[in-house]
């Protein structure tokens, strides 16, 4: 007689969870969107000189400023028409993305290690590590990003690598925030608390029992800050104090189109749109994660 | 004068979930009369709450209300504008909630939320709601009520709370008041203060009471009608004196069997209990929800249940007539 | 409450001090700082009359303390181009950029609040995806080329706002959309996420149930609570802002303290540098400061404790 009853639990069976990730991925437009166009980006980079087809650096002084394919007068040479000094536009773009790409994933690279072991650190052991760390957070928080990179920046010169480690140095603060947090999370759950009585090392409780919990947090983190430094990269660029020309950063194909977009506005729209999609796809790429690792904080 | 002041027939409510549509509460109805308490009795998620709230037109927009009739004082409830049904709240009708810890805004004083009550549905000053909310607060037995008003929710106990909130509640007077586990959160011997507190008032002030509880021995202290829930329905309603002294319906009897009565139950007696758990009422419900777990059930229980009643109102839902079954005298002193 | 102010207070004289630490550390970052005055052409007879003249030969504690001291009475010392007092300098283009900065946050809460409350109040509607398509597009946007397509447009084509200068009200337009929808995606998200948490407490039933309208309960019962977290941000957005205004004020050349330290770092301009960043520094910390207690006395669980 509890025929019917099973078969309505039958029917309301909920999907096992790979399923149900898988689901909530690829219901998720904003992380499809993302993670398309990230790849779509890396590719173009990774295979830039087979895309361009000219050289990045090459000035051709009698075929300045080309307009790009949809105006009149362009040169179906340059897709994208020239710069000032006539180099290709689509190169130096398809190239820029080469240094976007680089300088936020090594900036994230070294201010996620930096700001890991202090997050971590701070929320595992406590106390007066807690303190100090927690100190230099609001210490890292009170000084004006923008302002010291360029500090920095024009003191030791500009070049990639320099501009990398300034950024790296400076975008660990969210990166702390949030392990710390985490770990305060996770550090007092049973199956830690089980580690610590069979007598595991604290690596090993650290590395292997609250990292892999955490890790999800961490890849937000990560992407959130990419974007971030490649926001900054550009604006330290634009402002000059940055990489410095020729290097076909976008930040400097803008700062260089400035003078120019009085009559040509395409010299800054092209590189800016690029770096706004680029932004926008790992922004999204990082919502998406976020929401898709805890679909209740959705906001 | 002897309309009811409240009148549900056939409420249904279903609440639209992913894997289908849940039919949490299926065609229930009762009638009040002004001074009288009905006290809704059954386990969690039998439909109570959500019932209260539906008479109170606060159930969330996603949920669907019906019913065949839904009238307070010969006010149509299902046709009313939000204009107009927020000018019965807490005005004509009022509601007292489970969790008088979260249910006071942290932001605001008591006197702001209790003035905030009356200034709503009177055009009066201040002055007025004023002395009204002190008034009230010594009603429900706070001492030192002028001070009081200054303080923040979060300097009050939890039984001080639900006092405010009573009080917040009648500060307009209300026809009919719904109090839905007023005391569920509080400690025992608060629970019986406010009981009497609300039994007591409700009589002073000739209201309509309804109290959602799963308490039976407060229902046998201060219900006029009782109406047992289960899985959604009403699978028995009657005066409390036929409830308890001729439960009908095996529901209820399990549910009196769990009572322990003071010199009549040994020590280290077994207590009744009720084996199984409640069905899922999401999809189409047919037959009786409680046959699984009924120890009278037979095949025809699937399919439809009659509705009986005796001349006196006593209804229940059950093929059985279960004549005869008189109460082991368990009525919870 | 005392308690909590004075803590308070004694984190930001602390942080205040490290930060002044290391802003002046800065200075001798790039080696001597000697040599960078004199140029390259100086001889070595030159630079030595030099870190003599400035005292650069003195162990670095004793410059930094001496340099403190200063400070705190507010003197920063002589800026190298301008041959004038830094405090000076900055004073004069200090009021811009806070101008700016009020202007700026104040763009930003009064498009964030109100878009992050209709949010809430409708989620999954035409309304909520475009607070939110707002905000996606502010987060990814970068700042200087906003403000370049901005000129683009109303300067250029339409000729309604003047592209560059600090003269009148109109030069403030542009920049304080631009800076202001820099800090408004978080502010917006933070508003939609607290009203949304808010809204389903059980507060907010009860003021339904005393037959409070939908306007009452969202500005009186829900914001008044939900708005605690996001004056912290707000705070928290301010002090990034003005340390922001670098970006904008060197793009509308707009003569502020951003446009100063725009031009200090490319020439070098070591005491002015430092002391801007000291006073952006300070600036954060004052307001976040300012926010926690602001904070605690919106909170009355705090503020009667």
């Amino acid at each position: 007689m509890a025929r019917t009853i099973d078969t309505i639990a039958e029917e309301v069976r909920t999907p096992s969870p790979v399923a149900l990730l898988r689901r909530r991925i690829f219901g998720h437009y904003g992380l499809v969107f993302g993670i398309t166009v990230l790849l779509v980006i890396v590719l173009i980079a990774l295979f830039a000189p087979l895309l361009a087809g000219h050289d990045p650096y090459a000035q051709d002084l009698a075929a300045r400023m080309k307009p790009p394919f949809w105006m009149t007068g362009s040169d179906p040479d340059h897709i994208l028409g020239t710069d000032h000094l006539g180099r290709d536009y689509l190169a130096r773009l398809l190239y820029g993305a080469r240094i976007s790409l680089a300088i936020g994933a090594f900036a994230a690279l070294i201010s996620g290690i930096i700001g890991t072991a202090m997050g971590v650190a701070a929320g595992y052991f406590g106390g007066r590590i807690d303190l100090i760390v927690t100190f230099l957070i609001n210490v890292r928080l009170a000084m004006p990003v923008v302002l010291v990179a360029l500090a920095v920046v024009a003191v030791l010169g500009g070049s990639l690598q320099v501009v990398v480690c300034v950024l790296g140095l400076l975008l660990w603060d969210r990166f702390a925030v949030v392990m710390r947090s985490s770990v305060l999370q996770v550090r007092d759950l049973e199956y830690v608390n089980a580690a610590k009585a069979i007598g595991c090392s604290t690596r090993r409780i650290i590395l292997s029992e609250i990292m892999p919990n955490i890790a999800n947090n961490l890849i937000v983190v990560a992407t959130l800050e990419m974007a971030h430094a490649i926001l900054l990269e550009a604006a330290l660029s634009f402002l000059g104090l940055g990489v410095q020309p020729p290097t076909p950063s976008w930040g400097i194909m803008i700062s260089e189109g400035k003078q120019m977009m009085l009559f040509e506005p395409w010299v800054i729209a092209i590189p800016g749109i690029a770096l706004f999609i680029l932004v926008l796809a790992i922004n999204l790429l990082g919502d998406g994660l976020r929401d898709v690792s805890a679909p209740e904080n959705k906001g | 004068m002897s309309d009811p002041i409240l009148s549900v027939h056939d409420l249904t409510i279903d609440i639209p979930m992913g894997q289908g549509t849940m039919h949490a509460v299926r065609g229930i109805g009762f009638d009040l009369k002004r001074g009288e308490t009905l006290c809704i009795v059954g386990e969690s998620g039998s439909g109570k709450s959500l019932t209260s709230l539906a008479i109170m037109g606060l159930l969330p927009k996603n949920l669907k209300r019906a019913a065949s009739r839904l009238e307070f004082a010969r006010i149509d409830l299902q046709h009313q504008k939000p204009r107009q049904m927020r000018d019965l709240r807490g005005n004509r009708m009022a509601m007292i909630f489970q969790e008088p810890m979260t249910s006071l805004n942290p932001a605001y004083t008591i006197g702001d939320q209790l003035e905030e009550a009356y200034l709503l549905h009177n055009k009066t000053g201040r002055a007025e709601a004023r002395a009204r909310a002190v008034a009230l607060l010594g009603k429900v037995g706070i001492t030192a009520a002028e001070s009081r008003l200054s303080q923040y929710p979060h300097q009050l106990s939890g039984g001080l709370r639900q006092r405010v909130m009573i009080a917040m509640a009648l500060m307009c007077a209300p026809e009919l008041i719904i109090a839905d586990e007023p005391t569920t959160a509080l400690d025992v011997t608060i629970q019986a203060q406010i009981l009497r507190l609300l039994a007591d008032l409700q009589r002073e002030m000739n209201m309509a009471m309804i109290l959602v509880t799963h308490d039976l021995g407060v229902v046998a202290r201060i219900a006029d009608k009782v109406a047992v829930m289960y899985a959604g329905e009403v699978v028995e309603q009657g005066t409390a004196q036929e409830i308890f002294r001729h439960p009908r319906h095996p529901y209820t009897r399990g549910l009196l069997r769990c009572i322990p009565v003071p010199g009549k139950t040994k020590p280290g007696e077994h207590l009744g209990s009720i084996p199984g758990i409640v069905p899922s009422l999401i999809g189409r419900m047919e037959g009786c929800a409680f046959r699984t777990r009924c120890d009278v059930a037979e095949a025809a229980c699937a399919s439809a249940v009659p509705e009986r009643h005796t001349e006196t109102g006593h209804a229940w839902r059950c093929i059985h007539e279960n004549e005869g079954h008189e109460n082991e005298g368990r009525v919870p002193a | 409450m005392l308690a909590f102010t004075l803590k308070r207070l004694g984190l930001a004289v602390l942080v205040t001090l490290t930060v002044s630490l290391l802003s002046f550390s800065l200075l001798f970052m790039s080696g001597d700082p000697a040599s960078a005055i004199a140029g390259e052409n100086a001889s070595a007879s030159d630079v030595d009359a030099i870190r003599a003249l400035y005292g650069f030969d003195r162990p670095f504690l004793v410059q930094y303390g001496d340099w403190l001291t200063s400070a705190l009475r507010g003197d920063f010392g002589q800026s190298y181009y301008f041959k004038m007092p830094v405090s000076e300098l900055i004073a004069d283009r200090l009021s811009i950029t806070m101008l700016l900065g009020v202007c700026g946050i104040s763009f930003a809460l009064l498009t964030a609040v109100p878009l992050g409350v209709a949010a809430a109040m409708r989620p999954n509607t035409l309304i909520d995806r475009t607070a939110l398509f707002i905000s996606v597009m502010g987060q990814a946007m970068p700042s200087f080329w906003f403000g370049l397509v901005l000129i683009v447009i109303f300067s250029i084509r339409l000729n309604w706002l003047p592209p560059s200068g600090s003269n009148g009200w109109q030069n403030f337009i542009m920049p304080t959309v631009v800076l202001g929808y820099y800090a408004m995606p978080a502010i917006m998200r933070l508003t939609r996420a607290g009203m949304l948490e808010v809204l389903g407490a059980d507060y907010i039933r009860t003021a339904r149930a005393k037959g409070a309208s939908e306007m009452r309960v969202m500005f009186k019962h829900a914001l008044r609570n939900a708005v605690v977290p996001v004056v912290s941000l707000a705070a928290v957005q301010m002090g990034f802002m003005l340390g922001g205004s670098i970006v904008v004020e060197s793009i509308f050349a707009l003569h502020g303290a951003g446009y100063l330290a725009w031009e200090s770092i490319a020439r070098n301009d070591l005491p002015t540098v430092q002391a801007l960043i000291l006073i952006f520094s300070l600036f954060y910390i004052v307001f976040t400061f300012l926010s926690d207690l602001a904070n605690a006395w919106l909170d009355p669980r705090i503020r009667v404790g």
